[in-house]
């Protein structure tokens, strides 16, 4: 695994000049006046295409909130995103829900699955907000989840399903519409190691294809060997930034 | 998304279940309440239905068709003489007792009508001739005096009993709207109904008129007004006129409207109530579909769509539970229950307002929800 991981990594120095998300000067801070709390200061991050970058830092440090941000969910108080050329603060906030809609994946920490709709359904719905027919969206989302090994488990509810099954449909529903960039929160949190890295080898997997990035937020060391690079965030800065093997050790 | 919505609303079965229960408890209520208000008005008017004359000519300070003022003899040829009248009948209407053949008393509308014309006597006849009025001794009885003056074995076409010490016989069995005050409609020619009702100045409860062809109705009563200076109503205006008077003058409206009201607030809370929790419970996963990329417009339609799905479905059973109680509660007249359809539509419309106002609470929840609280743990 590792030895594929640093051949992956030295054909990325190589082949991925081009950014595909771009952060520059990037501040932001919550609360006003004397409770105002400074949370990213001043962060330059660039992800190229084809490239999978891990997020990690201590609790607090803006990793999440930098998440946000790229994600155009949160507006930076200062400096821009851009990503695929769009700069994200040009954007009103209906151009940001379909950029968003239209480019960008997510795997949230705690799945956020719709308990009444079946993993096949629940891994449709990024199409059937695109306004796919129902049949349509449920048969592609059914050919992912066999992808990521839940062709089994299909018709089965979010209740009925492990952590780890039910984090494999988030999966499926963030690569279904087929998103430019996947951006992960603690996808591996609630999963034991074996399951942890077998999810991040499927987003790898998903995510190393020139035209396509991932961001992954992550406390979780077992999973570091997955990034092209790490970058370490503290006190809403970017630390360091770790490349190639130098990252796993 | 519609389907999305459709399967979040029947899956979280108790929520539904609740909100069901809830918005049939309200239509129901309303219903119900809303067909015996307006079966009661019905019954306040049944003097009026049951007499089916076009124009009305009263004391000029009549209140409501029960309250009778009576008119000097004369009222008829001056109504006459009025231009564009086709023909104008005079009506006697009085409570007078019945003694039954076992002794006992009954109170009876008593009706006097036109002997030559019949005009004024009920729509449908169910036994017997209704012309056989203008024999001696004659009258016909309606349903409901069947069953007050001893029950179809004692009451039955040739049957006699007295009123006011008079014999009367029954010649005829008729189907009339019962009244407000419940009394059995008896019916009689108008003189023999002067003669057997005790002395008074004045007899003459009503005329009954019809405008000649060509002569519109209220233009008509317009004039009767001005040349008699007397009351004068079409049939609309004199039912209009009576509901008006009983709305105002007895706790009827008050009493109906506030158990519709009722209906409607209780229907909202439970609605509404439930269809916030139901947001907020599912406020994680309405993030998730805001941060993949569904406006807070297409998040509105889904909270929308569920409620009116849910709201049409307890507007129909509702409709059918009261529709059942009318049919077993109210059947044969014992209760006063007239569902309409203006009722249904209005009630429909109301079940609208409901869903949608209940649905406008968690709507503002939704755009004010930052997608960003999916990335919190």
């Amino acid at each position: 695994m590792d030895k594929r991981l640093d051949q992956n990594i030295q054909v990325l120095e190589g082949e991925f000049p081009q950014w595909l998300v771009r952060a520059t000067g990037v501040t932001k801070a919550f609360g006003e006046g004397h409770t105002k709390i400074p949370v990213l200061k001043g962060v330059d991050l660039e992800v190229a295409r084809g490239e999978v970058l891990l997020l990690v830092g201590p609790s607090g440090s803006g990793k999440t909130t930098l998440l946000s941000v790229i994600a155009g969910i949160l507006d930076a108080d200062d400096g821009d995103v851009t990503i695929l050329g769009e700069t994200i603060r040009d954007f009103s906030p209906a151009e940001k829900t379909r950029f968003r809609r239209d480019h960008l994946g997510f795997i949230f920490q705690q799945y956020h699955l719709l308990p009444t709709l079946t993993a096949a359904e629940n891994a449709a719905v990024p199409l059937l907000i695109r306004g796919v027919s129902k049949q349509e969206a449920v048969a592609r989302a059914e050919e992912v989840l066999r992808t990521v090994g839940m062709g089994g488990r299909l018709a089965a509810l979010p209740t009925k399903l492990s952590g780890g099954e039910q984090q494999r449909v988030a999966i499926a529903r963030a690569l279904v519409g087929e998103p430019q960039l996947l951006l992960c929160d603690e996808p591996t949190a609630s999963l034991d190691a074996e399951t942890g890295h077998r999810i991040v080898g499927q987003i790898r997997e998903n995510g190393k294809k020139p035209d396509r990035a991932v961001i992954i937020v992550t406390h979780d060391s077992r999973i570091f060997e997955f990034g092209d690079r790490i970058v370490h965030m503290d006190d809403g800065q970017v630390h360091q930034i770790q490349q190639g093997p130098e990252a796993f050790n | 998304m519609n389907f999305v919505a459709l399967k979040m609303l029947f899956g979280d079965r108790a929520k539904y279940l609740m909100l069901l229960a809830g918005l049939t408890f309200s239509t129901m209520l309303i219903v119900q309440q809303g067909s015996i208000f307006w079966g009661l008005m019905t019954w306040s008017m049944s003097g009026i239905t049951n007499v089916n004359a076009p124009i009305w000519v009263t004391d000029p300070n009549i209140n409501q068709v029960e309250e009778i003022k009576p008119l000097a003899d004369t009222a008829v040829t001056r109504v006459r003489s009025v231009p564009g009248v086709k023909w104008a009948v005079p009506l006697y209407k009085g409570v007078q007792r019945a003694r039954l053949r076992d002794g006992n008393f009954e109170q009876i509308a008593l009706v006097g009508i036109d002997p030559s014309t019949l005009i004024g006597r009920p729509h449908t006849i169910m036994e017997g001739k209704i012309e056989d009025l203008r024999a001696p001794e004659a009258v016909a009885v309606d349903q409901l005096g069947v069953e007050r003056l001893g029950g179809p074995d004692k009451v039955f076409v040739g049957a006699t009993f007295e009123i006011n010490d008079h014999r009367a016989r029954i010649v005829a069995i008729v189907k009339t709207q019962k009244s407000f005050q419940n009394f059995p409609f008896v019916y009689m020619t108008y003189e023999r109904a002067l003669s057997i009702t005790p002395a008074e100045r004045r007899k003459l409860s009503y005329v009954l008129v019809s405008p000649m062809e060509g002569v519109p109705t209220e233009q008509l009563v317009r004039r009767i007004r001005k040349e008699t200076g007397l009351g004068a109503y079409t049939e609309e205006q004199f039912g209009w006129k009576t509901i008006g008077w009983i709305l105002k003058n007895t706790g009827i409206g008050v009493n109906f409207g506030t158990t519709v009201l009722l209906g409607f607030v209780v229907g909202m809370a439970i609605a509404g109530q439930t269809f916030y929790l139901f947001t907020v419970e599912n406020l994680k996963q309405f993030g998730a579909l805001k941060a993949i990329g569904a406006s807070t417009g297409m998040l509105a339609r889904m909270i929308l769509l569920q409620s009116f799905t849910v709201g049409v479905i307890g507007y129909g059973v509702g409709v059918g539970l009261a529709t059942l109680f009318g049919l077993t509660v109210g059947s044969g007249g014992r209760l006063p229950f007239k569902e309409t359809w203006p009722l249904l539509v209005g009630v429909f419309v109301a079940l609208l307002m409901i869903c949608s106002l209940s649905s406008v609470i968690s709507i503002r929840k939704l755009a004010k929800l930052e997608p960003a609280v999916v990335f919190r743990g």
